[in-house]
């Protein structure tokens, strides 16, 4: 069960159809540093983040929270986030970003995967 | 038995079916007086009993007659009251112990109460009346409804170009805007040599005049009007004349040149009378004739006590709730000891606020006093010994609560005088320089005074931007209006210049257009999806996190049924329809029509609370119960468990409707507010809104259910009438609302609030409450829309609310067919492992720690942490 990473992609956590376009989902991910909580977004555009799946400011659940093509909102407090720099952007602490992408497996009868390389 | 006890009841006979008489009358039977007496009242006027003050807001076309009574005449039957409307009485045979009226007629009494009120005073002038003593056409008082029906059809009739108000008291110049507000040519002559001389001093009659004046009508002051002049051609009034000569025309002349108390009842009964009937601290009349049996009491403006008449409505309360003590026993020492008078209002326009003395009268007098004549503002103070004695507000009467409460508890003053007019402290401009820079202005965001000014610092030159830089101001809002002021300093001491950041206007920040373009935009393009809107309106097509929600909401409000739902574009709560909490689980309250609830429904809540080990449960503010801590995981199985539609207690839509008990069980209801506001709720149930809408019913104005601070508000008056209240507010600002309307029936009441609700969904903005909405526009504005239908869009908003009342749909129906995969089934945060720390049980606040638990409880989250979490890594 502990997912373990892989030095070229990371952990696969989760088919890219398993995240609407438009949100987020939130996995453990075992990474060089021990397990890890990372908030995976699927962009509308097909891209994908990732990021530390709780807020610092209170620990509000990121994944949670509506995201653009940059930022990403806390549903708690409304506290925003780059998701590519993870600064915040309303005076924050800033999260960790973490390595993330998708990866067409042409055998996988659920389409393309979402692996995250958890940051040190 | 029931006969014997009505054989015991005592007569009562109320003479005068005004203010004063109907006030008596409800205070009576709050006291069960239906029990103790046999009540007949006498009105002169042929009518229910109505509300005097209203006829200005009926005169200036501004309410309907309908809208003013207080209890129409089923009333009186319904309460087993005799009431003999159009008949006057002329004496009360104290010896005979019988009431006589104009027909002949003698109604026996063990108990008299005389409440006739009072006339116009018509001073004398030539040719005011004609041979038969009628006063001449075209002139009135203004003082009953008749007077004010024929006034209106006057003004109405386009035939009539000018008018002339003698006497410029509070009276006269409402008489004065009503007429003008009808397109005639107003002009108010008054004999004092300033307005309104019994409220206030020359310098304040002074700034009124000038506030008058600027709404077009002449003022003529310290000019008696000494004759009124007749067209013969017409047999009407052409004119007056005042005593220095001067005339002017007048098609329309109003006399509101004070009142006179009527006591001829009094007089020819042989009772004592001054200025008017005169009674003890129990309303009873003095020195009755030797050997009258009964009693006899006078009441109201035709009342003298202790040297006082009074013309004003509050007294005539006091004196009502002391006379009802006394004549039920409910207290029989009930004394009254007359009235500080004090008035509020607004006078052709212009608020107005007087309490106690209008200037200094003894030499050692303090008089603290700001004018600016300029803006309508007067202001000012009058203090005797340290404690205030009078207060004299125009233009701007925010302040008179405040006074109010300084002037009647005798409160001791600050040292500065003037800051009882103004507030030198944290919110006022000017002073906001003076505060410590760790001052905590925003105490939501715990920002400080510092922060704002680092935020200026660092480049921020607007309001907007020191506001998102900072958060200040994005909590309860309350402490918006310092932010600025502190911004707007932090920015000139920098050398720099205030901007204003254009997006303040927009609907969302992520796309440049108000409401209103955006509206039309989206319809013009038939922009269905918030993708849709973005790619269209947004500047290069770019989405925006902040702006999708509201978005959603609009679109949901403009396309009831063709919206495409892009679930990314919904806040959490209504992702999953429920309220996050602060650990990232969720709160879920069921629907529970009007506060009404059974044991199946409680049973159930109980149940499904032990078996999801729910945190704790709360009654809420809105009269349902709260299940607090629910997992996201869990919330499927808790609907289907609970099997209660969703209560909507996480959404920017209606939330709940509170209600009182109503008629089937409270003494006091006039109204099934129970019944009512069920059917509200079931009807705008899950409807979005701007921002959330809280509803309330009650059943009498006790307001046991907060009514009168609510979004809409709802209030049985009795006579199967209801007022209906928009834009109160009990958070963190507080707001009595606003009347719209007085309908008369349960239906009236659900199509009046259906079309308000659309109204403000159509142009209310996003995040706007509806305390914040309907004084923008003004109640006014609003109720011509709404009630008059000025704009002719109340057809147009009727079906539309129909429409988005018919696509409704429990969304806790998606317990069976989430809209996505890991729709419920991500966990909340955290999802690794924690040191246990000591838990609540069932959220009582010290309740016993976990270890002492008889059973072994299972954490939130540790079992999602062991089942669910890991589910999508592999390896």
């Amino acid at each position: 069960m502990t997912a373990t990473t892989t030095a070229a992609a990371g952990v696969r956590v989760a088919a890219l159809a398993d995240i609407p376009p438009g949100e987020g989902r939130a996995y453990v991910v075992e990474g060089a540093a021990g397990p890890t909580q990372v908030a995976v977004f699927h962009h509308r555009d097909g891209r994908v983040s990732a990021v530390d799946a709780v807020c610092p400011h209170s620990g509000g659940p990121l994944a949670d929270g509506q995201i653009d093509s940059c930022v990403v909102v806390c549903p708690l407090h409304l506290n925003t986030w780059d998701l590519r720099t993870g600064a915040s952007t309303s005076g924050q602490a800033p999260v960790r970003v973490h390595g993330v992408v998708v990866i067409d497996t042409p055998d996988a009868p659920d389409g393309p995967q979402v692996h995250v390389t958890p940051a040190p | 038995m029931h006969r014997e006890r009505e054989a015991r009841k005592r007569s009562l006979v109320l003479v005068g079916n005004g203010m004063a008489g109907a006030r008596l009358l409800e205070e009576l039977l709050e006291r069960g007086a239906s029990d103790l007496f046999e009540i007949t009242v006498f009105g002169d006027e042929p009518y229910g009993n109505y509300n005097r003050i209203m006829l200005s807001h009926v005169l200036a076309g501004e309410d309907g007659e309908e809208s003013i009574y207080l209890n129409e005449l089923g009333w009186y039957a319904e309460n087993g009251i005799e009431l003999r409307s159009g008949v006057r009485v002329v004496d009360v045979d104290l010896p005979a112990q019988e009431v006589v009226d104009a027909h002949g007629g003698r109604t026996p009494y063990d108990v008299v109460v005389i409440a006739t009120g009072s006339s116009p005073h018509f001073p004398p002038m030539d040719g005011l009346r004609r041979e038969d003593g009628s006063l001449l056409p075209g002139v009135s008082g203004f003082r009953s409804l008749d007077e004010t029906r024929a006034m209106l059809e006057e003004a109405r009739s386009g035939q009539h170009q000018r008018a002339v108000v003698i006497g410029g008291g509070l009276l006269g110049l409402e008489a004065a805007k009503g007429l003008q507000n009808h397109g005639l040519d107003v002009t108010v002559i008054h004999s004092p040599a300033h307005l309104m001389n019994q409220q206030l001093d020359a310098e304040a009659g002074a700034v009124l005049r000038r506030s008058i004046e600027d709404c077009g009508i002449s003022v003529v002051t310290g000019a008696r009007t000494t004759g009124v002049s007749a067209c013969t051609e017409k047999g009407r009034v052409s004119g007056v004349t005042l005593k220095d000569g001067r005339t002017f025309p007048a098609d329309v002349v109003v006399v509101t040149a004070g009142i006179r108390p009527n006591t001829d009842v009094g007089v020819r009964a042989g009772l004592v009378v001054e200025r008017g009937i005169v009674v003890d601290d129990q309303m009873r009349c003095v020195d009755q004739p030797v050997g009258s049996g009964g009693e006899v009491f006078a009441l109201g403006e035709c009342a003298q006590h202790r040297g006082e008449t009074y013309g004003l409505v509050a007294p005539l309360w006091e004196q009502a709730t002391v006379l009802a003590d006394v004549l039920t026993g409910a207290d029989p020492d009930a004394a009254y000891h007359g009235s500080k008078t004090s008035t509020k209002l607004k006078v052709a326009g212009v608020d107005v606020a007087a309490i106690g003395q209008s200037g200094p009268e003894h030499p050692e007098d303090e008089h603290v006093v700001f004018s600016d004549v300029r803006r309508g503002l007067y202001q000012s103070v009058v203090v005797r010994d340290g404690r205030l004695v009078g207060a004299t507000l125009l233009g701007d009467t925010r302040k008179s609560a405040a006074l109010q409460q300084v002037f009647d508890r005798g409160l001791p003053l600050p040292e500065q005088r003037v800051e009882l007019l103004f507030d030198l402290g944290a919110t006022a401009e000017g002073s906001v320089e003076d505060l410590a820079d760790d001052a905590q202005v925003c105490n939501c965001n715990g920002v400080t005074k510092g922060d704002i000014c680092g935020a200026v610092a660092g480049g921020c030159s607007s309001v907007k931007s020191v506001m998102d830089a900072t958060r200040a101001g994005k909590g309860c809002g309350s402490c918006k209006e310092v932010v600025s002021s502190l911004v707007e300093h932090a920015v000139a001491a920098g050398g720099g210049a205030l901007t204003e950041d254009p997006s303040v206007h927009w609907y969302v920040p992520g796309v440049p257009l108000r409401k209103d373009e955006l509206v039309a935009a989206i319809r013009e393009q038939h922009l269905t999806s918030v993708s849709a809107v973005f790619a269209a309106l947004a500047p290069g097509g770019a989405e925006d996190a902040k702006s999708k929600m509201g978005l959603t909401s609009l679109l949901r409000t403009l396309w009831p049924t063709e919206f495409v739902d892009e679930r990314d574009a919904r806040f959490i709560n209504d992702r999953v329809h429920a309220n996050i909490q602060r650990d990232g689980t969720f709160s879920v309250v069921p629907q529970m029509k009007g506060g009404v609830t059974t044991p199946d429904q409680l049973r159930r809540i109980a149940d499904v609370a032990d078996k999801y080990g729910v945190g704790m449960l709360k009654v809420t503010g809105g009269q349902r119960i709260d299940m607090l801590g629910v997992k996201k995981e869990d919330l499927p199985k808790v609907w289907a468990d609970l099997d209660m539609p969703s209560g909507y207690a996480y959404g920017k839509s209606m939330r709940t409707v509170k209600t009182c008990v109503g008629t089937d069980y409270c003494r006091f209801g006039l109204g099934d507010s129970t019944a009512l506001g069920i059917a509200l709720e079931e009807r705008f149930q899950g409807i979005e809104t701007p921002a959330k809408l809280k509803l309330g019913v009650v059943g009498c104005p006790r307001n046991c259910a907060e009514a009168y601070v609510k979004d809409v508000g709802v209030v049985a008056i009795g006579g199967g009438k209801w007022e209906v209240y928009v834009g109160g507010a009990a958070g963190a600002s507080v707001r009595k609302a606003d009347l719209l309307a007085t309908v008369d029936s349960p239906e009236a009441v659900i199509a009046l609030t259906g079309r308000f609700i659309q109204f403000y969904r159509t142009w209310g903005n996003w995040l706007e409450r509806t305390y914040d909405f309907v004084p923008r526009l003004s109640i006014e504005r609003v109720r011509l829309v709404l009630v008059e239908d000025s704009d002719g869009m109340c057809a147009q908003l009727d079906t539309e609310i129909d429409a988005a009342c018919a696509a409704y749909r429990d969304p806790w129906k998606e317990r069976d067919a989430p809209d996505a995969p890991g729709r419920f089934s991500a966990p909340a945060l955290p999802l690794l492992p924690l040191p246990v720390v000591p838990s609540r049980r069932m959220g009582a606040p010290g309740g016993t720690p976990r270890e002492e638990l008889p059973v072994e409880i299972v954490m939130p989250n540790e079992e999602a942490v062991m089942s669910g979490a890991m589910a999508g890594a592999q390896q």
